[in-house]
């Protein structure tokens, strides 16, 4: 399991990009943290989330 | 006539205590995006007495930024790091002030907020908010990042908040409310630039590993 944004989730072996993408959110417009660590947009696709894995997404909207 | 640095000292000493204002005083904050949130957080880091302030903004003040930026009519036109300025000189006479009039990117930040222990990403666009946040919290090992998503409409006051997301990353706003789909009121825009002001200020004084 992953600890994503405090819920334990089935996302082992997903990549960043793709979790991103079935949860609806825009890659674009998020920041990820994975084990404390900032994951760069370059590198989602690239990066598998393991099991015992935490991630935070902080998804931004508009304004300011 | 203006009061001394010295007079200015004093009083914030008074009202804030001679150990916090050192910490305040001695601290350098940047400011990115100068609209409702940031010129509103950055009159409050000024009034706080936060030694040094880096603004950064490459845009103009129009005259729909007035009702909740703090800027003034006569301003309109004004590059929004040269107006800022000025309306901080005032209040705030003996801090340095420092101007950056460009764009923002996962290039320039490093080197544009260098010597800033904490960043304030105030930004309006979210791809922009998105890669501030990589940037500072990829790039800047040392520097902590206040955040902001969500603070548009006429939603309760209350749903405004701050969230400690990791150790160096705050995040305030209520995360949804986008200004795309909603009305802008200064006031709620305000209290999340002050959310923010206050994040800075609990980060600078050492507060912010006690609670949120």
């Amino acid at each position: 399991m992953v600890k994503i944004n405090g819920k334990n989730l089935d996302a082992a072996k997903k990549t960043v990009a793709e979790y991103l993408t079935d949860a609806g959110f825009d890659p674009l417009r998020v920041a990820v943290e994975r084990n404390g660590e900032i994951v760069p947009r370059a590198l989602y696709d690239k990066t598998r989330l393991c099991d015992g894995d935490v991630v935070e997404i902080v998804g931004f909207v508009g304004g300011g | 006539m203006i009061p001394t640095k010295e007079e200015m000292r004093e009083a914030l000493e008074k009202r804030q205590g001679k150990e916090i204002q050192e910490k305040f005083s001695r601290a350098t904050v940047a400011v990115c995006g100068l609209g409702g949130l940031g010129s509103n957080i950055a009159f409050l880091l000024a009034r706080a007495g936060v030694g040094r302030l880096i603004l950064a903004d490459f845009d103009r003040v129009e005259v729909s930024n007035l009702h909740r930026q703090q800027f003034k009519a006569s301003q309109v036109g004004m590059y929004k790091t040269d107006a800022l300025f000025e309306n901080l000189r005032e209040i705030a006479p003996y801090i340095a002030l420092e101007t950056r009039t460009v764009r923002v990117t996962e290039d320039n930040a490093a080197t544009l907020f260098l010597g800033a222990q904490v960043v304030c990403e105030a930004f309006d666009v979210p791809e922009s908010k998105a890669m501030l946040a990589e940037t500072v919290l990829g790039s800047m090992p040392d520097t902590f990042l206040v955040a902001a998503s969500g603070m548009a409409g006429l939603g309760s006051a209350n749903g405004i908040r701050t969230r400690r997301i990791s150790r160096r990353f705050y995040l305030c706003g209520d995360g949804v409310s986008e200004a795309a789909e909603a009305c802008l009121v200064p006031s709620r825009v305000a209290l999340c630039a002050a959310h923010q002001a206050h994040a800075v200020l609990r980060i600078l004084a050492g507060e912010d590993c006690k609670d949120v």
